[in-house]
């Protein structure tokens, strides 16, 4: 019979699409492993003749007299990250629970794409902004406040406009938590007598406390690997910061600054890929760390 | 009791009050930060943005202030955001169809698949761009327009998954088993219905992939170079390109004030580019949702 036939063809295609499908699905696994292999290897030559504690936690970066020690970049990328998390977490934290408990639905319903977009803006556009807003503001309105003086391009003003870019992540995974809750208990406290606030305080809050902990979990992870808007502002001098008003060098700022002229050098390629490895390597750890605790909380949750 | 209660109820109003308020307070701050944004750059790039700016490649001397435009960047970066979304799509869209049509929803595959999506997501695109300079050494390739396309594709790739994903996973079931009781194969329920049901949020995950690509710049800087001239045939896929986000980049290192001024036009257009890309996919959603079953 025709019919047969064209059946078994149907079968045989619908056959080898699930097949092929299901190899492009190992795919995204597979990459994430295939990054950390590959950057090792190329930082291998590196790790051959020093030790990585020495490249970690040494400060003298000379590439021409072959020292590589990654420690002003290190710790460059922590104050960075640390000024924009004591900026952002607070901030976004209570623009989230606005929206979440007491925002009436349009206004969430604008407030949603405008994180969004906040989220999509390139961060050479945030750079550009930081140059010509965030930059004079330190050297001229927040430097004297302080009695010091700035050139403007410094660690606080990386940190402002990283904080900015970090509202996103951590709006849009509290928002999730947040609406994960059920809303029977809310209503519980509402009818003990207990104010909106309240009920934030003791129910949303603390049911939602894992949740948030992930959040600024992939706050911090997302500022650990932004590029190019904080080196526009962060002045890059490649020694351990002092102050928050004086510049910084983070890790990702020493990559692509670099890349010209990690090829003439020894060494020096195998150096920057050792400092994209410790990135990775640290950003996968709080990724991971932040997605197991978010599965955890919604599992709870159901 | 009662005064106790009394000023215990009062203090809890002012609690009230002070957090409200500073919960309004912090959506203002997010809200106008990013209207600040958007207008200082438009603000500042506007009076020095001309027809020459986007229609013409930098002449000789443009990066000492002389003659000449972005073009070359504008398309590069056009070619390179397209080049990486077809890929990106032609990856996703595979994987995102196979975890809703041939695995349950929590099998240890879909876990795993979902959660490895989303630390790719969490990876900077920074260190995308080194591993694509490793993968780019590893291919034979220098730094060019395809190996820029493969970079960014890697960077479009969770993106677009996760977007895809999240619409392709609210099609009703009944759907699928009206397809499949009608004697269909899973690939068919795929291509027909599945696909047509879920269009307005492929779109949607598509133009917010290629908003990424077109700007980021960490990426391309080690994979995609750069250069003066417009790509305009096949083999420019095998030498550099340049990119709109690098050209910003690069005219704002310079000392120069006219160069200055014209990055900051520059960024303009690039502002510009992302608000029109983010409010079509918006108005697609809009237009497209009233054809889908619910």
């Amino acid at each position: 019979m025709n019919g047969g036939k064209i059946s078994a063809f149907r079968l045989l295609k619908d056959n080898l699409a699930r097949r092929s499908m299901f190899v492009l699905t190992i795919v995204p696994g597979l990459l994430v492993a295939l990054m950390v292999v590959g950057l090792l290897l190329r930082s291998k030559a590196i790790l051959a003749v020093k030790p990585l504690s020495r490249l970690l936690f040494s400060s003298a970066w000379h590439p021409l007299r072959g020292e590589f020690g990654l420690l002003p970049f290190i710790t460059g990328t922590l104050w960075v990250t640390a000024v924009a998390m004591v900026i952002a977490v607070p901030i976004s934290l209570l623009a989230a629970v606005y929206l979440s408990e007491y925002a009436p639905r349009a206004v969430r319903e604008t407030a949603r794409p405008i994180v969004d977009l906040l989220a999509g803006l390139p961060s050479v556009v945030y750079g550009v902004w930081g140059i010509l807003m965030v930059v004079p503001f330190v050297s001229d309105q927040l430097a004297p406040l302080f009695g010091t003086k700035s050139s403007g391009y410094s660690i606080l003003a990386g940190g402002i406009v990283l904080a900015i870019m970090v509202f996103p992540t951590i709006i849009h995974v509290s928002l999730e938590v947040f609406t994960s809750i059920p809303h029977a208990l809310r209503e519980a406290s509402f009818s003990l007598g207990a104010t909106r606030w309240e009920t934030v305080k003791h129910v949303v809050l603390r049911k939602g406390g894992q949740g948030i902990i992930a959040a600024v979990v992939l706050g911090v992870s997302r500022a650990f690997g932004e590029t190019m808007a904080v080196l526009m502002v962060v002045g890059n001098i490649p020694k351990v910061p002092k102050s928050l008003f004086g510049a910084g060098y983070p890790l990702p700022a020493l990559i692509a600054n670099n890349y010209g002229e990690m090829m003439s050098i020894p060494l020096y390629d195998s150096a920057l890929m050792l400092a994209s490895l410790v990135l990775l390597v640290v950003v996968l750890v709080f990724n991971v760390l932040a997605r197991i605790i978010l599965v955890r909380a919604e599992r709870k949750a159901e | 009791m009662f005064p106790f209660s009394l000023l215990g109820q009062r203090g809890r109003r002012t609690e009230e009050g002070v957090f409200r308020g500073l919960m309004v307070f912090a959506v203002f701050l997010v809200v106008g930060s990013l209207l600040l944004i958007v207008l200082t750059i438009i603000w500042k790039g506007l009076p020095s943005l001309n027809l020459a700016m986007i229609t013409r490649t930098p002449q000789g001397g443009y990066y000492l202030g002389k003659e000449g435009g972005i073009l070359n960047a504008i398309v590069g970066s056009l070619y390179l955001a397209g080049g990486a979304t077809l890929l990106a799509l032609i990856l996703s869209l595979p994987v995102v169809l196979y975890l809703n049509l041939y695995t349950r929803k929590y099998s240890p595959l879909a876990n795993f698949v979902r959660f490895s999506f989303d630390v790719l997501w969490g990876v900077p695109s920074i260190v995308l761009g080194a591993f694509g300079f490793v993968v780019m050494v590893f291919l034979g390739l220098k730094t060019s327009l395809l190996a820029g396309i493969i970079t960014v594709a890697l960077l479009e790739f969770p993106i677009m998954s996760r977007a895809m994903d999240e619409v392709i996973r609210l099609v009703p079931r009944d759907l699928k088993d009206a397809s499949y009781s009608l004697g269909a194969t899973k690939l068919e329920t795929a291509l027909k219905v599945i696909l047509r049901q879920s269009l307005p949020g492929i779109v949607t995950g598509v133009l917010i992939a290629f908003g990424r690509g077109i700007g980021d710049a960490a990426s391309v800087l080690f994979t995609a170079g750069f250069t003066d001239r417009v790509p305009t045939k096949l083999s420019a896929l095998f030498q550099p390109v340049a990119t709109l986000p690098l050209a910003i980049f690069f005219q704002l290192g310079t000392p120069f004030p006219e160069v200055r001024q014209r990055a900051y036009a520059s960024a303009a257009v690039l502002t510009i580019l992302i608000l029109i890309i983010s409010l079509v996919s918006r108005a697609l959603v809009k237009r497209y949702t009233k054809h889908t079953i619910r």
